[in-house]
């Protein structure tokens, strides 16, 4: 059994591949359903309709894919590029913390405010992830781990930030940040819900990304750097200056995803705001097989997956936690299916 | 100031600091066996989370504190198994396989501990290994209550550092090992499956790291709950880059990593006035300080991070 | 003689593609067989497929009568067949010893005999006339003590039929000749060898008998003594091709100089006091076994590496400390030494490739944004000019063949006009076709007024196309020789450092 290069990829794996790999997980994780004594076709009955099933539920599952669509375009950029950003999570509580702060008391119209405050976020996330970029071309040193253990040096950051100098004096129980002015919260999208403008700012970013790397020069050298580095930087591509573009544009997708659900949704800052929007936003990604289009669709499945579990879990007793198996396996068969598309089995 | 200084005269710091070490200088081996063969393992993280879980919970079901680490090994090995499969006979990208294995392995130890066990107001505990004195060694000055009176597992990890010395330079088969790592046709072409060789030894590996993890709830600990790992696999992953994958050099990142993470800890009782978020920020930062120290005149296995396809050069 | 080996229709396939095509070959006891054909041949595959790197389709191989199961190197090894690879198979960062051992001692044992290791190498080292230092570390070592230690590889392993896959690729004449002595002492000791070459006069001087692919395809066998190059050059290409000759015209103004020029990198001097003229309408060879600096030439006028000492100038120009997208737009077309690597990026679309370096010209971009029909007309005109077949626009670059790739990469070198172009390998791995296709077009752009730089390990290539050639030796040039005054003797001398001048000064 051998495998052997495709000649040229048919379009319909592209489509096939992530469907074949959705379904490879939720097979493997029925068996782990039916181990707590519960019909895995019932659970995942549950889930849909704890996701889908309502008007409401419907907009919670788009609120919580909002942040996973940002956070899946800040994978997917660095991806494409080799640039193995593990700091989404970081990157998204400092745009968080940076929006709060600034947007605590920010002495301009709404209008004017919101857009400032998002760009806030960026910078913020955008400079989180230029040390380690900077640190691998300088020093050579593997982004994947400095990337990782900045995730913790950040939340014990926020940790100390809120518990000291961006301290909310009235906030009782859990520490949080100081709010951001209540005139900068971004507008409902749905009356009544928690649905808000924030996801029309992520679909569009996700339009800004794919117009990026498509049509501009910087997307063309991005894609040469990530297939052939020796051959980009033969053709007079700047790697350190590609791989820094690349960088701050990553951080700053992630950054917008934390600023975004801070104006959108939480209003301050806490340690526990982000159940894991960096680390899923890279399952998103690989499951958009690095396709701007494609993470919004991924995000919403994994929004899906995510609410869907609360409500299965209440529903049938199935620990919460099988959504985090179902996704983290999603990302696995994902790139299992990657590989056929690219290669062919042969006897 | 002098309170810091006098903290080091302290004894039990030192012990602490062997102990705290354990499942940093299994996790360094497990990563260091697997990066030698040419295999980059990310999910050290999940597998030690895993090893935690298992380990403890066969402690919880009635098993014996030596049959839980061996469980939580073969839980470990499993696990390795499947990032073998997708980093080598299929070439799939080591960096994302690996993410996957930790996300998926953290996911399915909660799940699993979710499931079985019942969880009150507090996570219900086990009885940990004890410390054993050596007899006679254990009554030097000093040395005897630092080093001669560790938990088993302790003793295992030091011993191990040994062992994985020994069998990476003097024989045969840590001949083939690290030639895996550095030209996998070299191996080929010597009639060896560099193939086998790099499962065999993340598989390996893999059984080292969720031992490390075991000691977290078998010795150091005695419950299981999420985040217990704390970014402890990713440190290791740094540690090894460290220790210019060398066994010795391990030991020895991993007791001074174990160092300052203990100390840190004692000096918050001495120190006013400065958050505690900042001491226990002190063990990442220095990890990243260690890898831009390192990084230029780090020897990398040449062929780290190759996926080996028979007949493509 | 007692046939050591057979090869009974050997059949191997790679997708669309036939690499063995029912091949047959003997071996006898003690004898040395050439196997000969041009790039693609199939001469590798067929070996790789004997040493149990590949299975055949069909076919079978017999070492010794026995039949030999196929796609284990382990059971050619234990049947005593040793090969010495093309592209040597050791690790850098350990030691000769260690590379020679692995593989035989039992994987499973608790210690490594290492002293007796040691003795049965330096008896072998001894016998075979190959001199080693076991503790050394391998990255340590020139690139012809590499080789030994490749070959003392397989006799450590006890082979009784040694396989050496183009072994004079990267050594010089002096070199090869001694390695050639070496192989005829070793048939003396009873072993039996096939080397695989695609230079004629090796195969003539060193060789008992002569196997000949094409395509795939045993077409002929020959004793060695009863067939010339003529001959085997036919049977080798199947048809005349004739290559483009170059035409005696008058050269322009200098373009390309280089005075004195030092490159170091990492700590080791690649290029030392390295001088050179090139003129308009000129072509300069630079000849040279390879690893003697030509990569480092060629990094630095493709503008990779920056003179550390020394001026390069262009047309009056300072152009060393220029990066590569500086040489590109001063006017410097560049063909590099591989294709694959640095050439093109294969996942990437013709027009893609097409416009890679000049993506932030005004005709293929505005204001950041790429002007995609523009590139691909651009594209479409490349491959009508340059007869780039089997490619549109949209197709993906590494469905080319070799020499398509290659006239891509030259076209949009060439569409420009450069003023200097860098060939470096220009033929390396094509068919006969290819090459002179490839030949034409340089021939062309030199008649056009191009200043270019050849460098080609093709004794034939340079001193056809050149109108002068210098040698190149452990990082210096010799001075230059018309190609009139270049002869096969002057150039072997030149090309081992003998060089006239300083025999003069001496």
């Amino acid at each position: 059994m051998r495998l052997e290069r495709r000649t040229h990829m048919p379009f319909h794996l592209v489509i096939i591949a992530p469907i074949a790999a959705i379904l490879v997980a939720l097979t493997l994780a029925a068996g782990l359903i039916a181990a707590a004594g519960v019909n895995p076709l019932t659970a995942y009955g549950e889930m849909l309709r704890g996701a889908l099933g309502s008007r409401l539920s419907v907009t919670e599952m788009l609120t919580r894919a909002t942040p996973l669509i940002l956070t899946g375009l800040a994978a997917a950029v660095a991806f494409r590029a080799r640039l193995w950003n593990i700091g989404g999570e970081g990157q998204f509580f400092m745009g968080a913390l940076m929006t709060a702060w600034v947007g605590h008391s920010l002495g301009l119209p709404p209008i004017l405010a919101i857009p400032v405050l998002l760009v806030f976020g960026m910078s913020a996330g955008a400079a989180l992830l230029a040390g380690p970029a900077f640190l691998r071309l300088r020093f050579g040193v593997d982004e994947v781990v400095t990337t990782l253990l900045l995730n913790f040096i950040v939340i014990l950051f926020v940790g100390l930030m809120i518990e000291g100098p961006l301290r909310d004096p009235l906030a009782f129980g859990w520490p949080s940040s100081v709010p951001v002015d209540s005139d900068f919260r971004l507008p409902d999208l749905i009356a009544r819900t928690r649905l808000h403008i924030g996801l029309l700012i992520a679909i569009a970013a996700a339009g800004v990304v794919w117009l990026i790397l498509s049509r501009t020069v910087f997307g063309a050298e991005t894609r040469a750097v990530g297939l052939s580095a020796p051959a980009a930087a033969f053709a007079g591509i700047s790697l350190p200056r590609n791989l820094m573009g690349v960088a701050l544009f990553s951080g700053a997708l992630a950054g917008l995803a934390g600023s975004v659900e801070v104006l959108g949704v939480t209003a301050s800052v806490t340690t526990t705001m982000s159940p894991g929007f960096g680390y899923a936003g890279i399952v998103v990604a690989m499951l958009a097989a690095l396709h701007p289009a494609g993470v919004v669709v991924a995000a919403i499945f994994v929004a899906t997956v995510f609410v869907g579990a609360d409500a299965m879990s209440r529903a049938t007793g199935v620990p919460s936690f099988i959504a985090d198996v179902i996704v983290a396996l999603c990302l696995l068969t994902m790139l299992v299916a990657l590989l056929f598309t690219t290669y062919r089995v042969r006897k | 100031m002098i309170e810091a200084l006098e903290l080091l005269m302290n004894t039990s710091l030192w012990a602490a600091v062997l102990r705290i070490a354990t499942p940093l200088i299994f996790g360094v081996l497990g990563a260091l066996l697997c990066e030698r063969a040419g295999v980059l393992n990310l999910g050290i993280e999940g597998i030690m989370t895993m090893g935690a879980m298992t380990g403890w919970l066969t402690v919880y079901l009635g098993g014996d504190l030596w049959t839980g680490l061996l469980v939580a090994a073969m839980s470990g090995a499993l696990i390795g198994l499947l990032h073998a499969i997708l980093t080598v006979p299929l070439g799939l990208s080591q960096h994302v396989s690996g993410l996957g294995i930790t996300l998926f392995a953290s996911a399915l130890a909660y799940y699993l501990y979710r499931l079985i066990v019942v969880v009150g107001e507090l996570p219900p505990t086990i009885e940990p290994f004890r410390p054993i004195d050596v007899p006679f060694l254990s009554d030097i000055p000093i040395l005897g209550p630092i080093v001669f009176s560790q938990t088993m597992p302790t003793y295992l990890a030091l011993i191990s550092v040994v062992v994985m010395a020994y069998v990476l330079a003097r024989t045969p088969l840590g001949l083939a090992i690290r030639m895996t790592g550095e030209n996998p046709h070299a191996v080929e072409a010597q009639g060896l499956s560099p193939i086998h060789i790099r499962i065999g030894a993340v598989v390996a590996g893999s059984a080292l790291m969720a031992v490390g993890g075991a000691f977290l709830t078998t010795a150091a600990f005695n419950s299981f709950f999420p985040e217990m790992v704390q970014g402890r696999g990713w440190i290791c992953i740094a540690l090894v880059v460290f220790a210019s994958w060398r066994p010795g050099k391990a030991l020895i990142g991993a007791l001074l990593f174990a160092f300052f993470d203990a100390y840190q800890l004692r000096l918050q009782t001495v120190i006013e006035g400065v958050p505690y978020q900042l001491f226990l920020m002190a063990p990442y930062v220095l990890s990243i300080v260690a890898l831009v120290l390192v990084a230029r005149r780090a020897e990398v296995p040449e062929a780290l991070m190759t996926p080996y396809r028979r007949g493509e050069r | 003689m007692t046939s050591v080996l057979e090869l009974q229709g050997v059949t191997k396939r790679f997708g669309a593609l036939t690499a063995n095509d029912d091949v047959t070959l003997t071996l006898g006891q003690g004898e040395i067989l050439a196997l000969l054909g041009e790039n693609g041949a199939g001469k590798t595959t067929l070996m790789n497929i004997l040493f149990g790197h590949y299975a055949a389709d069909e076919g079978s191989v017999r070492v010794f009568g026995k039949e030999l199961p196929s796609g284990k190197p382990r059971a050619a090894i234990d049947a005593g067949v040793g090969m010495v690879h093309q592209h040597f198979t050791l690790a850098g960062n350990l030691t000769v010893l260690d590379n020679i051992m692995l593989g035989s001692e039992p994987l499973f044992r608790a210690t490594s005999s290492r002293a007796s290791a040691r003795k049965k190498l330096l008896q072998i080292a001894e016998r075979f006339g190959l001199p080693v230092l076991p503790d050394e570390k391998v990255s340590r070592l020139s690139v012809g003590e590499r080789q030994r230690v490749e070959i003392l590889k397989a006799l450590y392993r006890d082979a009784r039929i040694l396989i050496l896959d183009e072994p004079t690729a990267v050594l010089a004449r002096p070199e090869a000749q001694r390695l050639f002595e070496t192989l005829k002492d070793m048939t003396k000791e009873g072993l039996s060898l096939i080397f695989i070459s695609h230079k004629l006069h090796e195969v003539m001087a060193a060789s008992d008998r002569v196997a000949v692919l094409r395509a795939g395809k045993m077409v002929a066998e020959r004793r060695t003594a009863d067939t010339s190059p003529e001959e085997l050059a036919e049977l080798m290409v199947g048809r005349k091709v004739e290559r483009p000759v170059r035409q005696d015209h008058k050269i322009g103004a200098p373009v390309l100089v280089a005075n004195s020029v030092r490159v170091e990198a990492r700590g080791e001097t690649k290029l030392n006091d390295v001088s050179f003229t090139i003129h308009a309408g000129e072509i300069l060879g630079i000849v040279g076994v390879s690893g003697n600096g030509q990569a480092t030439l060629g990094a630095l006028v493709s503008g990779l590496e920056q003179p550390s000492g020394g001026t390069l100038t262009l047309e009056g120009q300072d152009v060393g400390p220029l990066g590569p997208r500086g040489m590109i737009r001063a006017g410097v077309g560049r063909v590099p030494e591989d294709r694959h690597s640095e050439g093109a990026v294969g996942e990437l679309t013709v027009w893609e490739n097409a416009v890679l370096e000049r993506l932030r010209a005004p005709e293929f971009s505005t204001r950041g944004f790429v002007r995609q029909a523009a590139c691909k007309a651009y594209a479409a005109g490349l491959i009508k000019r340059f007869d780039i077949r089997g490619a549109t626009p949209d197709t993906r670059t590494r469905l080319l063949s070799g020499g398509n790739m290659q006239k891509l990469i030259l076209g949009r070198c060439l569409s420009i006009g450069p003023k200097f172009l860098l060939a470096n390998q220009p033929t390396r791995g094509l068919d006969e076709g290819a090459i002179a296709a490839v030949h034409a077009e340089l021939l062309a752009a030199r008649a056009a007024g191009a200043a270019i730089l050849l460098i080609s390990e093709e004794l034939e290539e340079a001193v056809a196309l050149s109108d002068r050639i210098q040698a190149m030796v452990k990082g210096r040039l010799s001075m230059p020789i018309s190609a009139d005054e270049a002869d096969a003797q002057r150039l072997g001398l030149m090309m081992a450092g003998v060089w006239k001048e300083d025999a003069d000064a001496a």
